[in-house]
């Protein structure tokens, strides 16, 4: 049971907060540029691919992914998830600080809520191990996929 | 009445089941990043070449590729509820869904140890999205 993570480890929980709400941000934006699309207009999800914004969405959303799947392999689901859901706390607090909007009481509420979850899950063990789960399972997981 | 309770169950099955689509992805991919265990190890040297090992590791493993074309399906349902749920109700309520399904796999599926702490995230986290999308 590891209790302290590698500063590498960190930074990958910090690239995962960052990546998914930057990326899905910088996605919604380039997409509003591109317009709406429809069955009809299939053709503007071509004319996406080559918008600036939505290519660096893209690039992010890749390296979210990327990082995500590394925590995995570390941490357990239940800890990696509250790092996930203060992408939400970074999109509120872009567009307070960067995009000038005023945040409700409710929002400001909600942020606090989720800063609490992090810091309740992040005080605890990164991995646990359940006792009744043989490690051969996953030798033998290995062995079926050959 | 009766149509009004049709359409909100509608509604709901649509929300439950991009919800439960992103549960069983994300579930899967935890299982198959958990069998493999820590990347670094399945590194093959030094610089970006090294990099091979785990990505080569990964999709290999028939637990992602599913979990990862449930993750596809659950972009494409998403899309598809959002033309009969508006947004500011779907995105909140498949966010706490998964969420709260996603403690209960772990717990259940992957064995790992939600302890107090852990569902008391769980729900800040539901009601902390659900206050932040208002």
């Amino acid at each position: 049971m590891k209790h302290a993570l590698k500063p590498s480890q960190y930074a990958i929980l910090i690239t995962i907060m960052l990546t998914a709400s930057v990326g899905d941000t910088l996605l919604s934006r380039g997409m509003a540029q591109v317009g709406q699309v429809d069955m009809q207009h299939l053709g503007l999800l071509w004319h996406a691919l080559f918008n600036p914004f939505v290519i660096s969405g893209i690039v992010l959303l890749i390296g979210f992914f990327a990082s995500y799947m590394t925590a995995l392999s570390w941490a357990d689901l239940t800890f990696v998830m509250p790092a996930t859901a203060f992408g939400y706390v970074v999109v509120a607090l872009l567009s307070r600080f960067w995009l000038h909007e005023q945040l409700s009481i409710y929002r400001w509420a909600g942020i606090f809520l989720i800063v609490c979850a992090v810091g309740f899950v992040a005080g605890g063990p990164s991995r646990t191990e359940n006792p009744d789960d043989p490690h051969e399972l996953g030798l033998m997981d290995s062995g079926a996929g050959r | 009445m009766t149509l009004h309770t049709s359409e909100l169950l509608h509604q709901w099955s649509a929300i439950t089941g991009v919800a439960a689509l992103a549960i069983a992805g994300e579930v899967l991919i935890a299982s198959a990043m958990r069998d493999l265990g820590d990347l670094d190890n399945h590194r093959t040297g030094p610089g970006l070449k090294g990099y091979l090992g785990p990505i080569k590791a990964v999709l290999s493993s028939p637990k992602f590729l599913t979990g990862a074309a449930c993750m596809a399906l659950n972009f494409f349902a998403m899309l598809w509820a959002l033309s009969i749920v508006d947004l500011s109700l779907a995105a909140p309520a498949i966010a706490s869904l998964t969420y709260i399904g996603n403690a209960i796999c772990a717990k259940l599926v992957l064995g790992e140890n939600v302890d107090r702490r852990r569902w008391l995230a769980v729900l800040f986290v539901c009601i902390g999205v659900v206050l932040i999308s208002k």
